[in-house]
């Protein structure tokens, strides 16, 4: 029925991209290209490979290197949880390098999916007193808390609820995603997050080939283009195939746990079950995936 | 047969119409037809580089676009709002305008959805929005809803507006039953335009400056002031330069009715302020920054004082009867009241719902000259298409303009079948009427 409905509307698209499809060829090509395909989480398996072979093509046409462009699907039985130890993390934004660098994020504009706060030790967790522009060279200081802070991949995600056009979801396994190709640029969702964790791409990405991360996932850090809204997806490229995310890898004080809240052996388990873990803006009910908590 | 024929005799007519006038008419055409040519250049010029030729960040990244667009949603919201006190209580010299309301919310309308075209990212992709081809993510979504709403309040006021005048054009009289099922439903239709823009803000619960349940009947509250205000002038302007005749009594009518409007919009923007200012949760920064500035951020305060100022002496003007009725005064708040919501509900909405975003970054926006110079372009895109729907409306209202009468022989003589409900036709005399208001003859 699915399969029905979504061909009728490829058979309409081609009407509507007639004159086009006469000069560039068939149909199932001009509906195949990213400017008239379905939704990414509306394609078949076969399509989707299609696609993001594609993909690996056109990446290797712009910037001559091979890129894997993975499209591995949620793993039954995983949800993925983040815990981040506020005792131990020093705010020296190793893991906002390792992101940028990971994540092929625009270097010019610069984007940073993950923001550190400093915040004065006595005013609770205050972001709206927080600074972001500390100097990092001088961490940490006495009397501050260092606060990443990057999507928290909430249960209840106000952005998903108020993308018009449903490009951003959340998969399976509790990532939510965005198909940069069908995302207007509306920013309804960067409105809606209360953490600042939704960034648009404000001008073409610019990043130097010889710094382009070519292991790549297409609901990931594959390249985007001017535009479109980007954001942290727990590093799906890597943690779809058992790595942990470029943050917790970069983090030279450990402070940033990972793992599966279904697994009872797992380590974000063994910190919710021990710490006193809690989550940033409570309140307003998005439950996010992404924990804090003291260590010490 | 003949209603094809009709229908091409409309349209030929129209075209003549527009195609001719006098060097006034010219120069403002010309003049305007200038603006957009700019406002077109700077939109060549965001769409090759990005947004970021706005000044709008992350951290603000809804701002000038979005801000107009809130405000013309409620202009066109209260052009045809003036059709409730017209037809619940059955007022006839309002009634005669309301076919200008309707054309005022066309106008507005299309200048929405070119605000909302220049401020998306991928305006390639906006067919995305289209149930079928694209994908409407309802009933979640707040901007799908308001998709729908407004092309559903625009087809409905282009029925009205096209439907009447087209049966005034081929001789005839629109048929009661159908006009008025069709104006009673854009009374539900116009609320729904504003409520629905006002929610997708209030919607938000990330943004404590949205997200009060009094936001949505604020927008309606501001919207009966400013609509009318915009409407107020344009009657004046058209009786002065046409021969449509608006009688002062509906002028009058229209201001103590915006008088009362804005007593409501005042009253529940200091309900505002009082919660915020006596609570003094974290939750008052944003209106610390709207009205004194933050951080020695304070770029935004004098307008917005500005707009508060603005909007108490409009409503003074308006409530004391002898200086609603003195047309200096008159216009003065009108002038008043469209600057003082044009800030409040545009910038002085956006921004310091926006400001300091939520995690306390205060960055302090103000327009590029790319979104001015595209937004004067957009005001001229609306200015430009109301001039030509007036233009060709005028006419056939007046009776100058029908199937088979050469029209030109005829200008100036009314037509057997005027005293239709929607315009009072004076024949060729309309310098003689008295008490009206003198306005703009300086």
């Amino acid at each position: 029925m699915n399969e029905a409905r979504s061909l009728d509307r490829r058979d309409f698209l081609c009407v509507v991209a007639g004159c086009v499809a006469a000069t560039t060829g068939s149909c199932a090509d001009v509906t195949h290209t990213p400017f008239f395909r379905e939704r990414l989480r509306e394609l078949t398996k076969a399509e989707l490979a299609d696609i993001v072979a594609g993909m690996a093509e056109d990446y290797h046409a712009r910037y001559g290197k091979r890129f894997e462009v993975g499209a591995a699907p949620a793993q039954p039985g995983v949800e993925f949880a983040y815990a981040l130890d506020l005792s131990h993390c020093v705010g020296c934004r190793r893991c906002v390098h390792a992101c940028v660098a990971e994540n092929n994020q625009s270097r010019d504009p610069e984007v940073q999916w993950i923001r550190v706060l400093e915040v004065e030790k006595g005013e609770g967790l205050d972001l709206a007193h927080a600074d972001p522009y500390y100097d990092a060279a001088l961490v940490p200081r006495a009397g501050y808390t260092y606060v990443p802070i990057a999507c928290q991949q909430c249960r209840n995600p106000p952005c998903v609820k108020t993308c018009p056009t449903g490009a951003t979801w959340q998969e399976p396994d509790g990532i939510t995603v965005i198909d940069y190709d069908w995302c207007i640029g509306c920013r309804c969702c960067i409105s809606a997050c209360p953490y600042g964790a939704r960034h648009f791409n404000w001008a073409e990405p610019q990043i130097p080939a010889d710094e382009l991360n070519t292991t790549t996932h297409v609901l990931g850090n594959r390249l985007r283009e001017k535009g479109v809204v980007e954001k942290c997806t727990f590093c799906i490229h890597r943690v779809r195939e058992g790595l942990y995310p470029a943050c917790v890898e970069a983090c030279p004080t450990g402070s940033r746990k990972f793992g599966n809240l279904l697994d009872p052996s797992s380590e974000i388990r063994y910190v919710l079950e021990h710490k006193r873990a809690f989550v940033l803006e409570a309140e307003l009910g998005t439950r996010p995936r992404f924990y804090y908590f003291y260590g010490d | 047969m003949p209603s094809l024929w009709k229908i091409r005799c409309f349209v030929a007519r129209s075209a003549r119409e527009v195609t001719h006038g006098g060097l006034l008419y010219w120069s403002w055409i010309v003049a305007l037809l200038a603006l957009v040519g700019f406002g077109f250049a700077a939109y060549l010029e965001q769409l090759d580089h990005g947004l970021i030729t706005t000044s709008m960040r992350d951290q603000v990244s809804w701002a000038f676009y979005i801000g107009n667009f809130t405000f013309l949603v409620g202009v066109a919201a209260a052009a045809v709002m003036l059709v409730i006190p017209a037809y619940v209580y059955d007022w006839k010299p309002i009634k005669e305008v309301v076919i200008l309301g309707e054309l005022l919310a066309i106008a507005s309308l299309v200048m929405c959805a070119l605000f909302v075209l220049v401020d998306v990212g991928r305006p390639d992709r906006l067919w995305h929005l289209v149930p079928g081809i694209g994908y409407l993510n309802l009933p979640s979504s707040l901007l799908a809803w308001d998709v729908i709403v407004l092309n559903g309040y625009l087809a409905l006021n282009l029925c009205i507006a096209t439907y009447v005048l087209y049966s005034l054009f081929v001789g005839g009289q629109p048929r009661k039953g159908i006009f008025k099922l069709l104006v009673l439903l854009s009374i539900p239709c116009a609320i729904a335009i504003h409520t629905v823009t006002a929610f997708l803000y209030n919607g938000i619960p990330a943004r404590p400056f949205w997200n009060s349940a009094i936001l949505a009947p604020r927008f309606l509250a501001s919207a009966f002031c400013s609509g009318p205000a915009v409407l107020l002038i344009l009657m004046q302007l058209l009786r002065r330069f046409t021969r449509f005749e608006i009688p002062d009594a509906a002028i009058w009518k229209i201001a103590e009715l915006m008088a009362y409007a804005m007593f409501v919009n005042l009253f529940l923007l200091g309900a505002e302020v009082f919660k915020e200012y006596y609570s003094n949760t974290e939750h008052l920064i944003h209106m610390r920054y709207m009205f004194t500035g933050l951080d020695g951020q304070s770029s935004i305060v004098p307008y917005m004082w500005f707009s508060v100022v603005a909007s108490l002496i409009a409503f003074v003007l308006f409530l004391v009867p002898a200086t609603r009725r003195n047309p200096m005064t008159l216009n003065l708040g009108c002038v008043l009241i469209w600057a003082g919501v044009y800030i409040e509900k545009g910038m002085g909405l956006v921004i310091p719902g926006l400001t300091p975003d939520t995690l306390g970054e205060i960055y302090e926006y103000f327009p590029s000259r790319s979104e001015v110079v595209i937004s004067i372009g957009i005001f001229s895109v609306g200015s430009l298409l109301f001039t030509l729907m007036v233009k060709v409306a005028t006419p056939i209202l007046l009776g100058e303009f029908r199937l088979r009468s050469p029209s030109r022989h005829f200008a100036g003589t009314p037509h057997p079948s005027s005293g239709h409900p929607f315009v009072q036709s004076q024949g060729s005399q309309p310098q003689t009427s008295t008490g009206r208001v003198e306005s703009g003859r300086g």
